[in-house]
């Protein structure tokens, strides 16, 4: 039950592994080319289309939601359309504007951002076996790593299994790319009207981006230390905020991960002792 | 500091931004797939993650930026623990999570007059 549980959480956390410990490895699906074999072009046309999804639809209006937010901190548009460019994870940039907001200075800001990107380092590993075949050189992939984000890897993760091995690299390109640029088109188009909003859509749209992490975070956590460190970070965050202005994002999440780190670990032993 | 839209803003999104997350994907990639998902460090790595955005969350909902610092505390509190039940009681899908907040949001603000 636990399992196909697991199966249907199309935001997993560690698909990949997952799979591979079910013994659903790659490997299985790299003959299936047979008679319906498409051309690169096709499967580049299929990357792009995966735009027009849920994923890709909450994906865009949370990015609606970080214009709103970008215009309502101050940020030119220019400045926002760039992070979304050359950071392109959603929640790495709103540590940076909160950072940025907050007066941080750019060591603190490069390190709260960090921590926060860190998370992308297994999602790659695992999502690199994937779509690599013996000819695909590193630093294609290492170029093709930008694109990848969470809704972006959430996507590829499930849909690379059905794609031609051979035009996975392809695939997951121009999916990556499509939403990129999607969402910086949006940001651009979204953040010169956010000041002619009425205050009721521009303050729901700000909103969107707290309330689509939570919901997103706690849909697709595999661990309880995740779901620990949620409710500890929420409840952590506007004390730190009050008592260190400059660096509450940094100190909420070293303090506060290693409190609930510390906590899921005790709960553990306990389970362990007790079973 | 104040903050810059010009060149210093631009170099600081770079390195705050660009090179503080890019890093990660590099080494993603160059880690490759060996990676012990049951390590101790992961753990620790991922409860330091999530507690950071978290601590982002909770600020922007208690202390928002731009038109919703007007709106009162209550109506967004009220907004995110709507929307928490609808997401528990709705299977955990987020977008009945995120639906419920912004409508008991918008509904909240349109009655107090926002």
């Amino acid at each position: 039950m636990r399992n196909k549980k697991l199966d249907h959480r199309a935001n997993s956390g560690f698909r990949a592994d997952a799979l591979e410990r079910q013994g659903v490895s790659s490997a299985a699906t790299d003959g299936a080319e047979g008679p319906g074999d498409r051309s690169t072009g096709y499967w580049i046309g299929r990357g792009m289309l995966g735009l027009f999804s849920l994923p890709g639809m909450i994906l865009l209006v949370s990015f609606s939601g970080f214009a709103a937010f970008a215009a309502q901190s101050g940020i030119p548009m220019a400045q926002a359309v760039f992070m979304t460019a050359v950071i392109w994870a959603l929640p790495a940039k709103v540590i940076l504007v909160g950072s940025i907001v907050s007066g941080a200075p750019l060591i603190a800001a490069f390190l709260a951002v960090t921590l926060s990107s860190i998370r992308l380092m297994p999602m790659i590993a695992a999502l690199v076996p994937e779509i690599r075949t013996r000819e695909t050189p590193t630093w294609a992939l290492l170029l093709v790593s930008h694109l990848i984000a969470i809704t972006a890897w959430v996507m590829a993760m499930q849909r690379v299994q059905a794609v031609p091995r051979a035009h996975r690299f392809a695939y997951v390109t121009a999916l990556g790319l499509t939403l990129t640029l999607s969402s910086m088109t949006l940001v651009a188009l979204v953040y010169p009207f956010v000041a002619t909003f009425p205050p009721l859509v521009a303050g729901c749209l700000f909103f969107m981006t707290p309330v689509y992490f939570l919901a997103s975070i706690w849909s697709s956590a595999r661990q309880r230390v995740i779901l620990v460190a949620l409710v500890v970070g929420l409840a952590i965050g506007p004390f730190a905020a009050i008592a260190f202005p400059d660096i509450d994002i940094l100190i909420s999440g070293i303090g506060g991960g290693t409190l609930a780190w510390a906590i899921e670990r005790a709960w553990r032993k306990r389970e362990e002792r007790a079973a | 500091m104040s903050w810059t839209p010009g060149l210093e803003g631009y170099v600081f999104i770079l390195i705050a931004g660009f090179l503080a997350t890019d890093i990660w994907r590099w080494l993603g990639v160059l880690a490759g797939n060996r990676l012990d998902e049951s390590s101790e460090t992961l753990n620790w790595v991922r409860a330091v993650a999530t507690a950071l955005v978290a601590a982002v969350v909770s600020k922007l909902i208690v202390f928002p930026t731009g038109e919703l610092a007007a709106s009162p505390l209550w109506v967004r509190l009220l907004a995110v623990t709507v929307g928490a039940v609808a997401f528990f009681l709705g299977r955990r899908i987020p977008a009945i999570g995120i639906g419920a907040a912004i409508a008991t949001l918008a509904a909240a603000l349109w009655w107090i007059g926002f």
